[in-house]
């Protein structure tokens, strides 16, 4: 994403993806008022809630683009997906405020984010919907690298811009929303894993870029999971609260060392 | 040798412009013009008559709003743009890689002819020494001369260069246009420079294209654009004399100096004398004759009364101001 829009703060927490998808997972929710053990026949079938999750992510992907066209102004744009975000954040504060104790109860679960509450049916399709997601992204290295250029540069290289935009749109759609449904809104990671690769491996080659992503997000997410657990105690931290505190003064450090960020 | 005579590119009644809003703005009406293999043409304009515009879709980046483009076996044109590259990490060599995207499948690995291009495209702007660099650590002239080299790596007849010069010293601009005029004597490229450096158009282009204020192009050779008046009627020179190549000093202290000499001091004495406001004429009292003395220039100045020697023009200078507040002849 950070490819896409050429702008180094963009991600799908920043930008509402999650948001978006938290937004479908709730009206499930909502829905699941109505008639009473539907909510949590939902919970147990892990498919909906994935299919809902990653529409919203999607849904939310394709208006960013959409209006992303029309301002060609990184900073308004970063403005309209945090309003975005937010604007989506209120819908399901209404919707929590209006819903029953026990969904209730539910949701916040969710969204206080867990990598423990997997089984192995939530496990097995979450993993087909990453791994097309991953082939879907590896397909793509040429265009990511192009997208580097910028519009005009990339289309000179002969590179299908619309198909590739399309096909960006889904697999981050697909990405996001998986996670988002298994394990809740994780912030953070997203934006920042980029940043500290890139510190890492100083590469813009995303066929280096990819597989180095994938490893270090998966690394950081576990890193702060085990800090999540405590060691040394039953008690269980909610993990979106240790990635931010872990790994926001992390980047902040890693940029005021490195002086400088950039896609 | 190169051919002239062999047509890259052509256009047929071509209409550029943009859409805004569902109506269309041509910018340039029924274009029939044609780019020889070989030759460096540069396209010269007023700022915001369409330089860019045309450039763009001249190498398909926006769609014509009529006629046609044609191109040698419809080969890919290479283009240098304006736009700034956001990813600031990246190396000299990976941006110059780029240029065999075309090429290469989705799996982007480089064969060792890919490999020979980029280094041949290295070596054509002379390169070598900088690229294990950043793009952030780069000069503006380095990053265009990066960009160029991308673009030769695409390995196409005919190369688009939006404003390549803007923003640099002399120094680059001599340079990137001297490596422009090589690259189309020894490769047979096809180059087209969009640009409003004058001087420099003037002295290495083959030929120029001239947009006028009719929304049309005339296109021709630098001298005969000069003598027949077209550059004057386009650009509507403020105080700039095209057929001398100076800029016109008015003569505002009404004193006139008779110059004599040679050579390189003799011109420059010329320029300091009309830059402060002196009129030259071989029939003044005033007489400034431009000499050397041990390899070295000296200035003789003789009025009616005494002969004054002088080692440096800008003594020379300071003694003739004075000389004109005090009210002598």
């Amino acid at each position: 994403m950070q490819t896409l829009f050429r702008n180094p703060m963009a991600g799908p927490d920043v930008l509402g993806l999650t948001s978006g998808a938290s937004l479908f997972v709730a009206t499930l929710l909502l829905v699941g008022q109505f008639n009473p053990g539907f909510t949590v026949s939902l919970f147990q079938n892990p498919w909906s809630i994935a299919l809902a999750a990653s529409m919203g992510g999607a849904l939310v992907f394709i208006l960013i683009i959409f209006i992303a066209n029309s301002v060609k102004d990184n900073t308004s744009l970063l403005i309209i997906g945090l309003m975005i975000s937010a604007a989506t954040s209120s819908i399901v504060s209404v919707m929590q405020f209006t819903s029953q104790a026990d969904d209730l109860q539910a949701f916040m679960v969710w969204t206080l984010g867990s990598v423990g509450n997997t089984g192995w049916k939530e496990l097995s399709v979450l993993s087909l919907i990453i791994l097309g997601g991953l082939i879907i992204s590896y397909a793509l290295i040429k265009p990511l690298n192009g997208w580097l250029l910028g519009e005009n540069y990339a289309k000179n290289l002969n590179i299908n811009l619309d198909r590739s935009r399309f096909l960006i749109v889904i697999a981050t759609g697909l990405l996001t929303g998986g996670v988002t449904a298994f394990c809740g809104p994780i912030a953070f990671v997203g934006l920042a894993v980029p940043h500290l690769v890139r510190l890492l491996v100083p590469a813009t080659n995303h066929k280096i870029l990819i597989p180095a992503v994938m490893v270090g997000g998966a690394s950081l997410l576990l890193l702060c999971d085990m800090l999540a657990q405590i060691p040394g105690s039953t008690q269980v931290l909610p993990l979106n609260a240790v990635t931010s505190m872990i790994g926001a003064p992390v980047v902040i450090w890693m940029i005021i060392k490195a002086k400088r960020i950039s896609v | 040798m190169f051919d002239l005579t062999n047509i890259a590119l052509l256009t047929k009644d071509l209409v550029v412009g943009y859409t805004k809003e569902k109506k269309s703005h041509a910018l340039f009406d029924s274009l029939n013009l044609s780019l020889r293999a070989g030759e460096l043409v540069c396209f010269m304009g007023s700022n915001g008559v369409g330089k860019t515009t045309l450039i763009r879709t001249l190498t398909g980046l926006q769609k014509p709003l009529g006629g046609k483009i044609e191109t040698i076996n419809n080969q890919a044109v290479a283009v240098v743009l304006t736009d700034r590259i956001n990813s600031a990490v990246m190396t000299v060599y990976d941006l110059i890689t780029y240029g065999r995207y075309p090429y290469l499948n989705w799996n982007v690995s480089l064969s060792d002819r890919d490999y020979e291009i980029v280094e041949q495209a290295i070596k054509q702007v002379h390169l070598e020494s900088i690229v294990d660099k950043k793009l952030f650590e780069l000069s503006d002239g380095q990053l265009q001369m990066a960009m160029i080299a991308k673009a030769l790596a695409q390995d196409t007849p005919i190369l688009f260069l939006d404003e390549p010069t803007a923003h640099l010293d002399l120094n680059n601009r001599v340079e990137i246009m001297n490596i422009l005029r090589s690259l189309c004597r020894t490769s047979n490229k096809t180059i087209l420079v969009a640009t409003h450096e004058l001087d420099l158009a003037l002295q290495t282009a083959d030929r120029i294209w001239l947009a006028t204020s009719d929304r049309k192009i005339v296109s021709g050779i630098p001298e005969d654009l000069v003598l027949d008046g077209t550059f004057d009627a386009v650009f509507q020179f403020k105080g700039f004399d095209l057929k001398t190549g100076k800029i016109s000093n008015e003569a505002s202290r009404n004193v006139s100096i008779s110059l004599t000499g040679s050579g390189h001091p003799f011109l420059w004495t010329k320029n300091a004398l009309e830059r402060c406001g002196y009129f030259i004429s071989s029939t003044a009292k005033l007489k400034l004759e431009v000499a050397e003395e041990e390899a070295k220039p000296v200035w003789l100045l003789t009025s009616k009364t005494e002969m004054t020697k002088f080692y440096a023009l800008e003594k020379l200078l300071n003694a003739l101001i004075s000389r004109d507040t005090k009210g002598e002849d």
